[in-house]
């Protein structure tokens, strides 16, 4: 019998009271726990998708949605630009490396990028199985793209026009998976690699039941179009006149990731923010209502700290005793709510539609360790004053007088 | 064995109280007799070690108890006093098992499971060891609160007006097993009364005026 079993078997004594302090601290703390993670998941996805990206070259328009559909396949491109014009840029010699992409169809809602073998440089690609494509309708398809289609290298698909999943196949070419790339832990993942000339076949008017179709993508392939370039400077130097050069001069318009990033991110940030203060609201009205009830008992208490100290517990045994029951209930509601945290993520990971920016519950972070760390302070904080109120308790008149 | 010394104490704006010199051997029975207000209750205290006395010493076993720690004192008090309180008193959130064997923990002792069995059978709480004490008559309280002060074998047992809450018949019992277990434990006894179902029990009377 010692006092951690003495002061849960108190607890349990006031099921209710225990259980809404728990569950206030637990929701405090999985609040924050949620955003914690979900912001730094969010935060190391757009990182490690554009971390060697210095500029996205597209065609005019939001520069947010330029990045976004280029880098990080979420949203829809802007347009497309002249083949030609981005030629021209490539060659600039401020560019060390620029990859073309052309963006526009998928298979079961995974992006279909046509591009060249410098994207595969980009990222630092490896095939896990296969090889690379070579020619026209090869494709090479990401880890998770492998492991949630059961494609497998040498299956024929057919590529479905849109970037979401739809039927408007285009079932004149079927692609053949040539390679599987190894896991990447970014975009790439969820990515159908081939060349730009399989996206312009694929939307050649060969066949005439497609025309009606695309007549206006026509002119498109004639005039030899892509959506987008990724650029990687020569020197750090460019950050300043490369993108103003391509803005007046071109009628394309330069996007860098770093900036619209962090514009995305203050633009979610107020959410965020308010969503933190709520917590911290919780977790403070739960500190109260420990306290509260804390204090409350402490009248019914008296008795049974005045018997434990005629029973030979001493001053500092005594005031443990009321420490650790405050400190028990905030401390499990901490776990309690790092597990929910921890659970909710997996489950809107589990729910999320797009597989490009899946969170994850299987993440830890340090953070966390201040969140059980915080769930410590309340408890100290709620139970002080009803622990130092323990030194005050005179045995012989509390013993003596009838309740 | 107890010894008491030119004790004093004083409450607030109370006439000082002031106690006489006071002998107890080895497994004697004292009673402690007196008037109420004539500080029955607070010489109870000053010799279990609750209340320290403003003048004056208290010698338990050769260990003058007001010189200890307020640490080790607590830790005395557990180990060699063993106290029955006019109305029993036990954690509510602990059945009477627990609460007598916690008597031993808190004192720094080992638990011993036997001991508790053997004293709640004597006491006629053979089958109570798992109830609560809100299930408990005070009679049987009573006796409860018997074990809990001998679980730890005492060298004192100290009683304050054990029996004024109860009838006719658990005044009896309650005394019997008092006087019969403190013998049994070798332990010395101080009943402080004014119930005179219990003056004609004990051998020993010091009367305080």
């Amino acid at each position: 019998m010692n006092i951690l079993k003495l002061s849960a078997k108190n607890l349990s004594r006031n099921k209710l009271t225990t259980v809404l302090n728990i569950v206030l601290v637990a929701f405090g703390v999985g609040i924050l726990s949620i955003l914690f993670l979900a912001s730094t998941q969010i935060g190391d996805k757009l990182e490690s998708n554009s971390k060697d990206i210095d500029l996205v070259v597209g065609a005019k328009g939001s520069p947010l949605q330029l990045i976004l559909s280029s880098i990080y396949h979420i949203d829809f491109p802007t347009g497309n630009i002249p083949a030609k014009d981005a030629q021209a840029l490539m060659q600039n010699p401020m560019v060390k490396r620029a990859v073309p992409l052309a963006l526009g169809d998928n298979y079961q809602g995974y992006r279909i990028v046509g591009t060249d073998s410098s994207f595969t440089g980009l990222y630092g690609l490896k095939v896990a199985k296969g090889s690379f494509w070579n020619k026209d309708l090869e494709a090479t398809i990401g880890s998770a793209v492998a492991t949630e289609s059961k494609l497998n290298v040498g299956d024929h698909f057919f590529g479905a026009h849109g970037l979401s999943n739809s039927n408007d196949e285009h079932k004149q070419h079927a692609y053949i998976v040539k390679g599987i790339l190894a896991p990447q832990g970014n975009v790439t993942d969820n990515l159908i690699l081939t060349n730009i000339g399989s996206v312009y076949k694929m939307h050649e008017p060969s066949h005439e039941e497609d025309q009606h179709h695309h007549g206006e993508e026509e002119k498109e392939i004639n005039n030899r179009e892509i959506t987008s370039l990724l650029i990687q400077y020569r020197s750090p130097m460019s950050v300043v006149i490369f993108p103003r050069m391509v803005n007046q001069s071109t009628n394309m318009q330069a996007a860098s990731p770093a900036m619209e990033s962090a514009r995305l991110f203050s633009l979610i940030g107020v959410g965020i923010e308010t969503l933190k203060w709520f917590a911290i609201l919780i977790m403070a009205i739960s500190a109260l209502s420990v306290f509260i009830s804390l204090f409350n008992s402490m009248k019914e208490k008296k008795y049974d700290l005045a018997i434990m100290r005629c029973l030979g517990a001493s001053k500092t045994k005594v005031f443990f005793l009321v420490m650790l029951e405050g400190l028990m209930i905030t401390v499990t509601g901490a776990l309690i709510g790092l597990a929910i945290g921890h659970i909710a993520l997996t489950l809107i990971g589990h729910f999320q539609e797009s597989s490009q920016a899946r969170l994850t519950g299987y993440y830890f972070l340090t953070d966390e360790l201040y969140l059980i760390g915080a769930g410590l302070v309340i408890g100290i904080i709620a139970s002080i004053i009803p622990a130092v109120q323990t030194y005050k308790v005179d045995i012989a008149s509390t013993l003596s007088k009838d309740k | 064995m107890i010894k008491i010394q030119s004790l004093t104490h004083q409450y607030n704006q109370v006439p000082k109280l002031q106690f006489p010199d006071w002998e107890i051997k080895d497994a004697e029975q004292w009673l402690l007799l007196g008037s109420s207000g004539s500080g029955k209750s607070t010489l109870l205290n000053i010799i279990a070690g609750l209340l320290k006395p403003q003048n004056g010493e208290v010698i338990l076993d050769g260990t003058s108890v007001y010189q200890l720690s307020s640490r080790k004192m607590d830790q005395f008090r557990g180990q060699k006093i063993g106290i029955v309180f006019q109305k029993p008193h036990f954690i509510k959130s602990l059945n009477i098992y627990d609460n007598i064997a916690i008597a031993s923990s808190l004192a720094g002792l080992p638990i011993d499971a036997k001991r508790i069995s053997l004293l709640l059978e004597t006491l006629g709480l053979a089958g109570k060891a798992k109830k609560y004490a809100e299930e408990l008559s005070q009679g049987q309280l009573q006796r409860a609160s018997i074990a809990r002060a001998l679980v730890n074998h005492p060298s004192v047992l100290i009683a304050d007006e054990p029996t004024s809450s109860l009838d006719d018949e658990n005044a009896e019992n309650v005394i019997s097993l008092l006087t019969e277990q403190a013998a049994s434990s070798n332990a010395s006894l101080i009943v402080a009364t004014h119930d005179n179902r219990v003056r004609n029990r004990l051998s020993k009377e010091c009367l305080l005026s």
